[in-house]
């Protein structure tokens, strides 16, 4: 048993029902009890769907348990197919259907529902998540769609630069996005202009907005953009090995990642790569005529975002994509980066290792609000689950993946990928940032009674909580990480050592105070560290300037 | 074994309201959402939910925000080693709750919940509560109820942890009265979660009455239990307190049968009846209501020119239905089409019954399909309805009023009725403001 508070994932069948709605012609039957419904809710208010999502679950309660649960699973499925007329059936359990063990896809396959393709699901609601269960469900579907299409071993393999042999444009599936992804919505408008400007036409879009019909067609693209890879990985992997066709593995989220996206693209598709994407050619580069964020980082007002601490935690590909617009792109520090997507655990510990950094592979959150106040950050980004833990800890923050809240569910077009997502991109990250000349005037001025410190009057609402003497550090929440209890927020108040070994003097403190809030859990740290290093007791404001030169040197 | 009636079959008496009853796909919660309210009635308490990451997955949905606010709930998600056998779970269970409680002392009250996994694997909570009580002897009390989906049916939750208290409430002294016969009454207590402001209205009103002894169940620390015994008249202020009401008659105390406390008019014969078991004069129970009935009345009467004819459906939710469709129908003038409840208790709704409408259509349980089948073919002007369904039927052109707000608003009482109607009005009053020709 884990003691488990917030999960980032919901179960893996929650995950086959994200690919089922996000499809056209689709149904699933869900072996479930009574209450499983609450997924619905998923769809209908936080996606805002006016549909229900295609499912149907068997709905068990415990006088059931003493009857005939398997006759209910295939009464269940007669029912959906008669009703809804589905072109493929999704069959498969919930956590406590694979408890009492009725094998309802075997009982689905035998119940002659003519051709009506069924996909039974196997998902181990004790070991896998929700990411895991939507992956292995659209791969599922994908394999018993296509076997029938599957060429012969030793057949070569079609080469992506066949469109101009067969005198067409180059064409090409965009696998992944899905209902309850991160602005999969506006992503895929977006990637579509894009690869449109390029003469790049999009074969099929799926899971979302695909039918089964559609699936069949996925082998007649050129090749396959895996946008999304916790959830189109392992299809794309199983078409290239099946039909030896090709995939574009870069996520087109920032500038750099949407230029090595398009670069990645035009060669393997044999087109010729347009000047402007040549890095280097000098003149004005594709991205620079297409995205406003590279002038808007250049842009003096955008000095003071330089060298800003900031950690990341996310699903792997929106948090290793988020690092890298970070450091490069706006000139953020990255002082944290994790992930709770185990399965690309390996590519997030990578990208921390060129920041020299360890990655957190976690899905305790208490973990990482632990790794996240003892990092002191200026910003974090995060997911919903960091919204909550930044504001307790009195950091900026904004969302950059799942697990995701009805606002991160947009009406306007906000994509996260391409020209414009980078656009998105600077407004969402620079907005809860103290604005600069916000910044150097709370610097100068501390006996405001207005503009106190911790304060951004562009947000409105009230001072921060320091501001005002209150305690910010977050009560213990449920007492399940040891970590949790020793991390100290960066926005705690100046007084009091981390190291009991260590005292500030009165003049220590002072001096420690009127560091701007921001960066004084940074500088307290430091200090201390220093002064343990130094064989010190007891901090003054000297030690703390003998620090402060110390590591700025 | 679930049963599919390809077409509903009323049951009855004629001039009984007709009842269908039906099995098949239900559009419900699990009583483990009535944790997102009773962790706030009571804040010294910990509901631990044993289970799976469905629930960790419900419980969080359901909370929405609320999860990271010093969260007084968790799970303890069940592994594949706990389902092999390879851990004992009574083992891991103290584990869990030994880190809790070392973490959190503040703790009194710890609720361990049961869920489907918990108990399709039959694992005995009451057992474990039990042990734990031993081991925890003075500091906390651990208690165990069930908030599974395969027992309970969203506010059938709050039941189970009520009845999870009963036993510990302390035997009330009996009052000696003198001379023979009865015992007069000394103590009410009223049972059902109430918001803090309505509860505080209902206290000083049955004060001014004369009632002498007022308490509430749950209290608003879990560790402050109301007494219980022959003395006590019990009233319930939600009709989802079946098991409950029992465990408190087999103490001793005796049911007030009333209507519930929604509507100007519900909500004076509740307080009546209470008025009445304490041998209060009618006299002076009609001084102390008359003026809050006509000042109901008055707030009541805007949202009655919206309300006044129209057409209502109420799905199957929390058992609140009954008294709302009757609150709806008598005093805002609606016409009731079909009446859902996930569970009819006849003996604790028996007074709603006698106050629905001649021959309304009452219906039991859930095929969800072949209810939206009744239900386009009625095409109603407001249904009452979960979330997973009010989107989708707005997206029809049906009008909807979302049900599990009534369990989050303060809605009783006849201060609340005005409130109350509002809650149904808004929609269609939405509807007819929006134009985007």
């Amino acid at each position: 048993m884990e003691l488990t508070l917030w999960t980032y994932e919901g179960p893996p069948h929650v995950g086959a029902l994200r690919v089922a709605a996000s499809m056209e012609g689709v149904h699933l039957v869900l072996h479930a009890p009574q209450g499983d419904t609450y997924a619905d809710l998923l769809f209908t208010m936080i996606e805002r769907r006016g549909r229900r999502p295609p499912v149907t679950y068997t709905t068990f309660q415990a006088r059931d348990l003493g009857g005939d649960t398997a006759e209910l699973v295939k009464r269940s499925i007669a029912e959906a197919a008669e009703r809804f007329q589905p072109e493929a059936l999704l069959v498969g359990e919930s956590c406590t259907a694979e408890l009492i063990q009725d094998q309802p896809a075997a009982l689905a396959q035998g119940m002659g529902l003519g051709d009506l393709p069924v996909v039974g699901l196997e998902l181990p609601a004790y070991s896998k998540k929700e990411n895991w269960g939507a992956a292995e469900t659209f791969y599922q579907l994908v394999r018993s769609l296509l076997k029938g299409q599957m060429p012969p071993p030793g057949q070569p393999k079609p080469e992506p630069t066949r469109w101009r042999q067969e005198g067409r444009r180059p064409r090409v599936n965009l696998l992944g996005p899905t209902l309850l992804g991160f602005r999969c919505r506006d992503d895929v408008r977006e990637i579509s202009r894009l690869l449109a400007e390029h003469g790049i036409d999009v074969s099929v879009v799926a899971p979302l907005g695909a039918r089964p019909a559609d699936l069949q067609r996925l082998p007649s693209a050129d090749l396959n953009v895996c946008l999304y890879p916790e959830l189109a990985g392992p299809v794309c992997s199983w078409l290239e090995r099946s039909f030896g066709m090709a995939t574009v593995r870069t996520v087109p989220i920032g500038i750099g990642a949407t230029a090595a996206f398009l670069r990645e693209l035009h060669g393997l598709l044999g087109l010729e790569l347009p000047a402007e994407l040549e890095p280097g050619a000098g003149g004005v580069s594709e991205a620079e005529r297409r995205s406003r964020l590279p002038w808007y980082s250049r842009s003096v007002d955008s000095t003071y975002l330089t060298g800003k601490r900031v950690f990341i935690f996310g699903d792997a590909s929106h948090a290793i994509a988020a690092a890298r617009v970070a450091t490069q792109e706006l000139g953020f520090q990255v002082v944290g980066l994790g992930s709770y997507s185990r399965e690309l655990a390996r590519e997030v510990r990578a990208a921390a290792a060129e920041l020299g950094l360890e990655a957190l592979i976690s899905d305790d959150y208490l973990a990482v609000e632990a790794a996240m106040a003892a990092a002191a950050p200026e910003l974090v980004l995060g997911t919903q689950m960091e919204r909550h833990s930044a504001k307790r800890l009195g950091i900026p923050c904004a969302v950059i993946s799942t697990p995701l809240h009805v606002q991160d569910v947009p009406a306007r077009q906000a994509p996260q990928m391409g020209w414009e997502g980078a656009n998105e991109l600077f407004d969402a990250w620079v907005h809860p940032l103290m604005m600069g000349l916000e910044e150097h005037l709370i610097g100068m001025f501390r006996h405001d009674f207005e503009f106190v410190e911790g304060h951004r009057s562009h947000l409105g609402g009230a001072p921060a909580a320091e501001a005002t003497g209150t305690n910010t550090v977050p009560a213990e929440t449920s007492g399940v990480s040891a970590a949790a209890a020793t991390a100290t927020p960066a926005a705690a108040p100046a007084s009091g050592a981390i190291d009991a070994a260590l005292a500030w003097t009165p003049d220590g403190e002072a001096q420690l105070a009127r560091i701007p809030f921001f960066v004084r859990g940074k500088v307290r740290r430091n200090t201390e560290r220093y002064a343990r290093d130094h064989g010190l007791s007891a901090i003054s404001e000297e030690v703390l300037f003998d620090a402060k030169a110390h590591y700025s040197a | 074994m679930a049963q599919t009636l390809a077409s509903p079959k009323p049951t009855g008496s004629p001039d009984a309201p007709a009842l269908i009853r039906e099995n098949g796909q239900r559009e419900v919660f699990c009583g483990l959402t009535s944790i997102v309210w009773l962790h706030r009635r009571m804040p010294d308490a910990f509901f631990l939910v044993v289970g799976s990451r469905t629930c960790a997955h419900l419980v969080q949905s359901a909370a929405g925000v609320m999860i990271f606010a010093e969260p007084r709930f968790g799970t303890a998600i069940l592994g594949e080693r706990d389902l092999a056998g390879l851990a004992d779970a009574n083992a891991e269970l103290d584990r869990l709750v030994g880190h809790l409680l070392e973490r959190r002392p503040e703790i009194r009250t710890l609720f361990l919940v049961g869920s489907c996994p918990s108990e399709v694997i039959k694992l005995d909570l009451a057992k474990a509560a039990e042990r734990l009580n031993g081991q925890l002897a003075g500091r906390v009390q651990v208690l165990s109820y069930s908030g599974s989906g395969i027992e309970t049916t969203f506010t059938q939750g709050e039941d189970n942890a009520l009845l999870a208290l009963v036993p510990l409430l302390p035997a009330a002294p009996v009052a000696m009265a003198a001379g023979s016969g009865a015992a007069p009454p000394d103590q009410l207590l009223i049972v059902g979660t109430l918001a803090d402001g309505v509860e505080d209205r209902f206290r000083s009103l049955f004060s001014r009455l004369g009632i002498p002894r007022i308490d509430s169940l749950p209290p608003r620390r879990a560790s402050e239990l109301p007494p219980v015994g022959p003395g006590t008249r019990v009233l319930l202020a939600q009709p989802f307190l079946s098991a409950t009401a029992r465990a408190l008659v087999s103490r001793g105390a005796q049911l007030i049968p009333a209507p519930y406390p929604l509507g100007v008019e519900g909500s004076r014969a509740w307080m009546a009846a209470a008025a009445a078991a304490f041998g209060v004069a009618p006299a002076h129970v009609q001084a102390v209501l008359a003026p809050l009935v006509e000042r109901g009345q008055r707030a009541l009467a805007p949202h009655r020119e919206v309300l006044a004819g129209k057409r209502l459906f109420l799905m199957p939710d929390s058992q609140l239905e009954i008294p709302l469709a009757r609150f709806l129908a008598r005093e805002c003038g609606m016409e009731l089409l079909e009446v859902g409840t996930p569970y009819l208790d006849r003996s604790l709704m028996a007074e709603e019954l006698a106050l629905l409408p001649p021959g309304v259509q009452l219906s039991e349980g859930q095929h969800v399909e072949h209810q939206l089948d009744r239900l386009r073919a009625a095409r109603p002007d407001l249904v009452l309805c979960g979330l997973g369904l009010a989107n989708p039927l707005e997206a029809e052109g049906i009008a909807t009023k979302w049900s599990i707000e009534l369990v989050f608003s303060p809605i009783h009482g006849i201060d609340q009725a005005g409130d109350l109607a509002e809650l149904f009005a808004r929609p269609l009053r939405r509807r007819a403001l929006l134009s985007f020709a």
